[in-house]
């Protein structure tokens, strides 16, 4: 496939400097593309060995002098090791006495970490020394047979002859390959069939109510000054066991920013209309873009931002994209008033919270 | 084991040699110990600082291993809620997981163990970024062509699994940080097409964030990964043992010989290293505080801090998920997320596709058909250069969109401007600097032209008794001149004339045509090595340079525009 022989004028120029070819080397003298030509010959190939002398090889003063520098560092290495065996045994009693405060802490971190690090170091620059100041011998040159990797071609023949002869099997090996990880696509369904249907499900439901999250209090809306926003879970998240999986699980679904604004700043989509309390309104929490809680909400514009990705949503807006990497809005929930006057949901979700997903409808 | 080769011939009156002489000889007679010494002591290691690239992602390693198993004493990968009642008393009675408790204790109640984790931490920053130096110098110096083709593949793969290994550390902890970090991969997850969502369950267990996935990531951190990584460096290691260590081109060297320090002065500075990159990491635990857990409270998947940005070495990938603009198509119904599939999966797809398939796309284009021992000097592959640098360029755009609310804080700026700058940057900077590059290193070969064929410019100037005054140029010693020349000049593969002498049309398959057009942007604009005979056309002794008369082009500007 590669023509080596067609013409190119500036290769066929001699270069300076360049080797006898050695007639026994299997190697052509030339080669086309990029491969470095030198030769073992000395007239060509000059010797550095000369200017690479260990100080110690011609400076016995120096040598004595760098033996012992490399002797000095390793005892002083020797040195910080047993202080930082000191200072571990030794800084029990403080430690106990007056508990494990932040201070200690860094103390004891500060001091253990530089004791080893200093020892370790040092004893490392001593046989940096020792081996470029006293070690003789450098540089050494080993002689490699060129081509010493083997070149048959074994492959080649062997691919050739069993499976070029054979193309239709060959071809038939290697769809079935292919189709290989059909099967495990299958499987990966059947360990949890439920999994998308879960996705598009959250802990809301008709008439539950608003909790403030952390504190759990249901909320009226006259609680709620203009401007102001509040993170909401559902009074359902309290049914499920405290500590576990469940409620985790529930809290990185159904999270809910509960923020209330002038009526008349808001430009509900059709059918929304009455999902906001007097401009009271609420989104789902969980970003849209890879599942972040979107959490930095800025008043004056109702843009809600979420710290992952600077995606960015407009809750006057019905919760629309205006900047940032997320392509949905942000789900909001529809909202109403119980009989005791606290906020309540309508109903759960009307699509999908959270990161996009291939079953979730386009 | 490394002193068999140099067993001491008399009996040493030290005790200290006699007892190694003696221990090195009882390990001799059961295991020939000395035959492998011997075959050592004619061996050469070519030294070069780049070299030690390696060795330092090595070294590093190791003291992942060696802190990482101290973690483990302590550590309980579990998510079981417990009530926290240690020493760190903002945290009492707060619920929080086993895993996060664990590392609580760690931090505060087991003596060393923050330095111990801080160890670990750095340990780990500096293994990625050793092994990303390491990768850039092999890609920069062209050690990467045949026979080691083989061996790049499978330090590409150590440097995935040095990622991913990071990456599953990041979560173990149950921290907010590192619970958030999980809940942008599993959004990225289900962002691939028919079996993401499947796939998420399979991975968390069922729902996100589940009770499984801190266990999970146990097995594959502390065992799947590090025994994968252990099996690659060995491979890794056997092959530059059985292809040899490459080395600079110039005196002394050849393709068919390695010139480089004995054995036993590089074990001894390879000792030395392992005690420097151990104490550099020990001295950073010990002085700058990482990953401190404890600020940020047990993960809440409702809560999330201003800031949030991953590891430096997975920041690339953040970057592209900030810069991706929000594309998302419909397929059949089915919602298919490109702002996400994108960056987590399609670009991290393409990376790792085109830095695994270069050095046989390069050997294509170039042609070669032989063995290379001898490396590259980038300036003498100036696109390869160039598209390495442009690479260099587009992942550091990615790595700084990553902390993109973070400069937007520091410069005071919207981050919305940040990010528009940064979208139009990653297209273009990549390309300016492959073209700024190329042109660079077309430049450093001229210069290289100039020296061989006109010496080095000395400042002394000096007058001619005409009145002319000239530069005095002092010739290169051979083994520079020799370090410089001792490259072939390369030309573009030229597809030759389209019939021959008898006027049958020669055949040309399609990839040729294509060779040729590719052949020419990597070779096209080499800038020629001077011939012997340019040289001697020149004068090339210091005397002939030091009295040529003004005007005979000598000391002047050379020009040689072909």
């Amino acid at each position: 496939m590669t023509d080596f022989s067609s013409p190119r004028s500036r290769l066929n120029r001699p270069p300076i400097y360049q080797g006898d070819a050695d007639p026994t080397s299997p190697q052509p003298a030339r080669v086309a593309g990029r491969a470095v030509l030198t030769s073992d010959h000395p007239d060509r190939n000059p010797a550095s060995r000369d200017v690479d002398q260990r100080l110690g090889d011609f400076a016995p003063q120096a040598g004595q002098r760098a033996t012992r520098e490399v002797a000095g560092a390793l005892a002083v290495a020797a040195v910080f090791v047993v202080a930082s065996v000191v200072f571990y045994i030794g800084f029990a009693d403080t430690a106990d006495s007056s508990g494990a405060g932040l201070g200690n802490l860094q103390v004891s971190n500060l001091v253990l970490g530089l004791t080893i690090g200093v020892a370790l170091l040092l004893a490392g620059v001593g046989l940096v020394r020792w081996s470029r100041v006293l070690m003789a011998g450098n540089p050494i040159v080993e002689h490699t047979a060129a081509g010493g990797l083997p070149q048959n071609g074994f492959g080649e023949d062997l691919a050739g002859r069993r499976l070029g002869r054979r193309p239709l099997i060959r071809n038939a090996a290697l769809g079935a390959l292919a189709l290989l990880p059909l099967p495990a696509v299958l499987a990966l369904r059947g360990f949890d069939p439920d999994a998308s249907r879960r996705r598009a499900q959250t802990a809301w439901v008709e008439g539950v109510r608003l909790l403030t999250d952390q504190s759990y209090r249901p909320i009226r809306a006259s609680d709620l000054q203009v401007g102001e926003m509040v993170n909401v879970m559902p009074a359902s998240l309290l049914d499920l066991p405290e500590q576990g999986p469940a409620r985790m699980n529930e809290r990185a679904k159904s999270p809910v920013v509960l923020v209330r604004m002038q009526p008349e700043e808001m430009t509900p989509a059709e059918g929304r209309e009455n999902w906001h309390v007097d401009g009271i309104i609420a989104y789902s929490k969980i970003c849209t873009h890879v599942g972040c809680p979107v959490s930095l909400y800025e008043r004056t514009t109702h843009h809600l931002l979420c710290p992952c990705h600077q995606a960015t949503f407009d809750l006057s807006d019905n919760g629309a994209v205006v900047f940032g990497p997320a392509t949905r809005s942000l789900p909001q929930l529809p909202l109403a008033v119980d009989e005791d006057g606290f906020l309540v949901a309508r109903s759960d979700f009307t699509e999908a919270v959270g990161p996009g997903y291939w079953e979730r409808e386009a | 084991m490394t002193k068999s080769a140099q067993v001491p011939t008399k009996q040493s009156r030290n005790w200290a040699r006699r007892g190694a002489g003696g221990l090195v000889d009882f390990v001799d007679r059961r295991i020939a110990s000395s035959r492998w010494g011997k075959r050592n002591a004619g061996r050469a290691f070519p030294d070069h600082w780049s070299f030690w690239l390696g060795h330092i992602a090595l070294f590093s390693f190791v003291v992942i291993i060696l802190s990482g198993v101290f973690l483990t004493l302590w550590f309980e990968p579990s998510m079981t809620p417990v009530t926290y009642d240690g020493a760190y008393a903002p945290m009492q009675g707060v619920v929080v997981s086993e895993a996060y408790a664990s590392t609580l204790e760690l931090s505060f109640e087991v003596r060393g163990g923050l330095l111990m984790r801080q160890v670990h931490y750095w340990a780990t920053h500096v293994f990625i970024a050793a092994m990303s130096v390491h990768l850039l110098r092999v890609f920069f110096t062209g050690a990467f062509r045949a026979p080691r083709k083989l061996n790049w593949l499978v330090g590409l793969g150590l440097l995935v699994l040095g990622i991913v290994g990071g990456y599953t550390g990041h979560g173990l902890p149950d921290d907010l940080l590192s619970g958030t970090g999980l809940r942008v991969v599993e959004g990225g997850i289900v962002a691939i097409p028919i079996v993401g969502t499947y796939l998420s369950s399979f991975i968390f267990g069922g729902e996100f964030p589940g009770e499984d996935i801190i266990s999970r990531l146990y097995v594959l951190h502390v065992f799947v990964l590090p025994a994968l990584i252990v099996a690659l460096l060995a491979v890794h290691l056997i092959l530059v043992r059985r292809q040899r260590h490459t080395q600079w081109g110039g005196a002394d060297k050849s393709s068919r010989n390695v010139v480089g320090s004995s054995f036993a002065s590089h074990t001894t500075k390879a000792g030395a290293l392992v005690l420097i990159v151990s104490g550099v990491i020990v001295l950073m635990a010990a002085t700058i505080q990482i990953n401190p857990v404890w600020l940020r409270g047990p993960y809440d998947p409702s809560q999330v801090s201003a800031g949030s940005a991953p590891d430096w070495y997975i920041a690339f990938l953040d970057g592209a998920l900030r810069l991706m603009p929000p594309w998302q198509v419909d397929v059949f119904g089915h919602e298919l997320t490109l702002s996400v599939l994108g960056p987590v999966i399609v670009l991290p797809g393409i990376i790792l596709t085109a830095l695994a398939i270069y050095p046989w796309i390069e050997q294509k284009i170039a042609g070669e058909k032989h063995d290379q021992h001898i490396l590259d000097r980038p300036r003498d592959m100036p696109t390869r250069t160039g598209l390495g640098v442009g690479f260099v360029v587009f992942y550091l755009m990615l790595w700084i969109a990553g902390g993109n609310d973070i400069l937007a804080a520091i410069f005071d700026v919207p981050v919305n401007w940040v990010t528009r700058f940064l979208q139009i940057g990653i297209i273009l900077m990549p390309v300016a600097a492959y073209s700024i590059t190329k042109r660079v290193c077309l430049g450093l070969q001229r210069r290289d032209r100039d020296k061989l064929l006109h010496g080095v410019e000395t400042g002394i100037t000096v007058v001619r008794p005409g009145g002319a005054f000239s530069e005095v140029h002092i010739p290169l010693s051979r083994p520079a001149a020799y370090a410089l020349a001792s490259r072939e000049r390369e030309g573009p593969f030229e597809l030759g004339p389209e019939v021959d002498e008898n006027g049958i049309p020669a055949p040309r398959p399609r990839w040729s045509k294509l060779r040729a057009r590719l052949s020419k942007v990597y070779f096209g604009d080499v800038i020629d090595q001077p011939t012997a005979e340019e040289i001697s056309a020149t004068g090339s002794d210091s005397r002939h340079l030091a009295t040529a008369p003004a005007g005979s082009g000598v000391g002047e500007k050379p020009s040689h525009e072909r």
